[in-house]
């Protein structure tokens, strides 16, 4: 018996201090880089040009805007239209099925530097995109491209099959039924795994050093190369002449994570309510 | 009213053969993925030799004659890789345990989120982390790395953990409690065995991470191309030698390390390969 309680006790305190360990590590995080970074925001650090005596992050911050939205514009519409065939067109047993599912899960798989590698030989080289923005923005699509398909095929598949029934039932076909009935419903499910692919977008260096390359500057064209504020905060650690500026950008950086962490779980949630 | 109907049947089969393409992307990013891999990096492997590639311990591009080796950068990523699992498994699984079956539903509401957000924080700020807060205790060294990636797979195993062993049947659990064992007796030796696969499948998923992880371990392992001499000193990733000789690499310099990518992206399929085994066998 005794044994048995000192079992107990040994395991809480274990588990309870895992668990401490998990969050205290997120505290210290957030909070180091909050102590060190904040003292540095200045306004000078948002001016529209960068250069070495204001190490200004504003460039890096319109190419971050940029390359979501170029990346989202080239990974959503292909990663619903394969959620769309895979839930609601494939039939049971279809190979071809087995075979998008194996390299989807490889793809998620791959670590971000193979990825740069692969760009910078396949789109930079290859296709003689360079270093630009379009470069980075393809490989990056290509990175996202299972995440998205697997949130908007979760969502895809929580809508009841009754809707669709009662669809087809008033006369629908089935392409109106999806676009009408179907993708609708599945809308708030769909935008959660787009933002939280944002979020992998803006936290992403290895796959772009090599791919958009590192020159700070606000793209005027898709074939310029540009910074994002990931890499700008690499570069400034790489040069090691203005770790202050950034720690100031990885303040930035985590307040932009933070807040997409914060809207994606509300969206969650409000499924979650719904159902 | 007949040719509507016409245009709506042209339309509907118009629209599948659209999804059906769109479907096919991963297929392509996939084959084109190892097509341009293997077609670029496989030559640095003839011209060098594979087993002077592979098992060379040194790595001088710039000297007369050059030497290739990436055993060191190999060994210094399994060093890494393995110490980042023995510190982030065992903090790993017992979050999940806690997480699973110990805490009340208050306390969950406010760590699950930030378990979540621990997954969100992005590498380069890990690094800047690691560089101000572990590098000036523990050096630029394989144990810093490992602390720091340590603490990057852990979003991963806590939350696949947690999801085996929330799959495993209350029964189990329940049974255990009946037959006289304790609240974490029960957990350990019945719930924890039942949701092995999960767990397993959580470490080697938590394995590939900290092999492909870059830009955090470049930024406090040192970065030395040469064999791990002690925990204590600097050592290379293969993901780190590809980031920081690939800007100023040529020729053959260049091929060798788009041929240390493809043996990343060899290592990196077979973690996959096992996961989705596990993950399979998981869900039996």
């Amino acid at each position: 018996m005794k044994n048995q309680n000192t079992f107990e006790l040994l395991a809480k305190i274990a588990t309870r201090a895992a668990a401490g360990i998990t969050i205290g590590t997120l505290v210290f995080l957030v909070g180091f880089i909050l102590v060190r970074g904040i003292p540095y925001i200045k306004p000078s650090l948002f001016s529209f040009t960068y250069n070495s005596e204001n190490v200004s992050l504003m460039p890096a911050l319109i190419s971050t805007i940029i390359m979501t939205l170029f990346s989202l514009l080239i990974a959503v519409p292909f990663g619903v239209s394969s959620a769309i065939y895979l839930t609601e067109y494939a039939g049971r047993g279809n190979k071809a099925v087995a075979l998008i599912r194996v390299t989807t899960e490889t793809l998620s798989g791959i670590p971000s530097i193979v990825y740069g590698l692969f760009g910078m030989l396949f789109f930079g080289t290859y296709l003689g995109w360079g270093f630009s923005l379009l470069a980075g923005a393809f490989t990056l699509a290509i990175m996202i491209l299972p995440l998205i398909m697997r949130s908007s095929e979760e969502a895809l598949k929580s809508v009841p099959d009754t809707y669709r029934e009662g669809s087809f039932g008033l006369g629908a076909g089935k392409l109106r039924t999806v676009f009408k009935i179907v993708l609708p419903s599945a809308m708030p499910g769909i935008v959660a795994g787009v933002i939280l692919a944002v979020g992998r977008i803006v936290g992403e260096t290895a796959a772009l050093i090599y791919t958009a390359g590192t020159v700070a500057q606000v793209p005027t064209n898709p074939m310029m190369s540009a910074r994002t504020l990931s890499v700008h905060m690499y570069a400034l650690s790489s040069e090691g002449l203005h770790t202050n500026e950034g720690y100031a950008t990885a303040v930035v950086l985590l307040v932009v994570v933070v807040l997409i962490n914060m809207v994606s779980a509300k969206i969650a949630k409000k499924i979650g309510c719904a159902e | 009213m007949e040719q509507s109907s016409v245009i709506v049947r042209v339309k509907e089969k118009l629209m599948s053969a659209v999804f059906f393409t769109a479907a096919l992307t991963s297929i392509l990013a996939v084959g084109l993925i190892c097509i341009f891999l293997f077609v670029n990096g496989l030559p640095a492997f003839a011209k060098i030799g594979s087993l002077n590639f592979l098992l060379g311990s040194e790595w001088s591009p710039a000297d007369t004659p050059p030497a290739f080796g990436i055993l060191p950068m190999i060994v210094g990523s399994l060093y890494i890789t393995s110490g980042a699992i023995m510190i982030g498994v065992p903090i790993g699984v017992f979050t999940a345990v806690y997480l699973s079956h110990a805490c009340p539903k208050e306390v969950y509401k406010k760590i699950k989120p930030g378990v979540e957000l621990l997954a969100g924080i992005p590498s380069v700020v890990y690094g800047f982390f690691g560089m101000a807060a572990i590098v000036p205790i523990t050096g630029n060294s394989i144990l810093s790395a490992c602390i720091l990636l340590g603490v990057m797979i852990l979003p991963t195993i806590v939350g696949i953990a947690e999801s085996a062993l929330k799959a495993v049947p209350e029964q189990y659990y329940e049974g255990a409690l009946a037959l006289g064992a304790g609240h974490y007796r029960s957990v350990f030796s019945v719930v924890l065995p039942a949701a092995k696969s999960g767990i397993l499948a959580a470490v080697v998923l938590g394995v590939g991470r900290a092999i492909g992880e870059t830009m955090a371990v470049i930024m406090v392992a040192g970065n030395q191309a040469r064999m791990p001499v002690s925990l204590f000193r600097g050592v290379r990733t293969l993901t780190a030698n590809i980031v920081i000789e690939m800007g100023y690499a040529a020729e053959l310099h260049r091929e060798a390390l788009i041929a240390t990518g493809v043996v990343l992206f060899v290592f990196i399929l077979i973690i996959n390969l096992s996961f989705s085994a596990l993950k399979r066998r998981a869900n039996r």
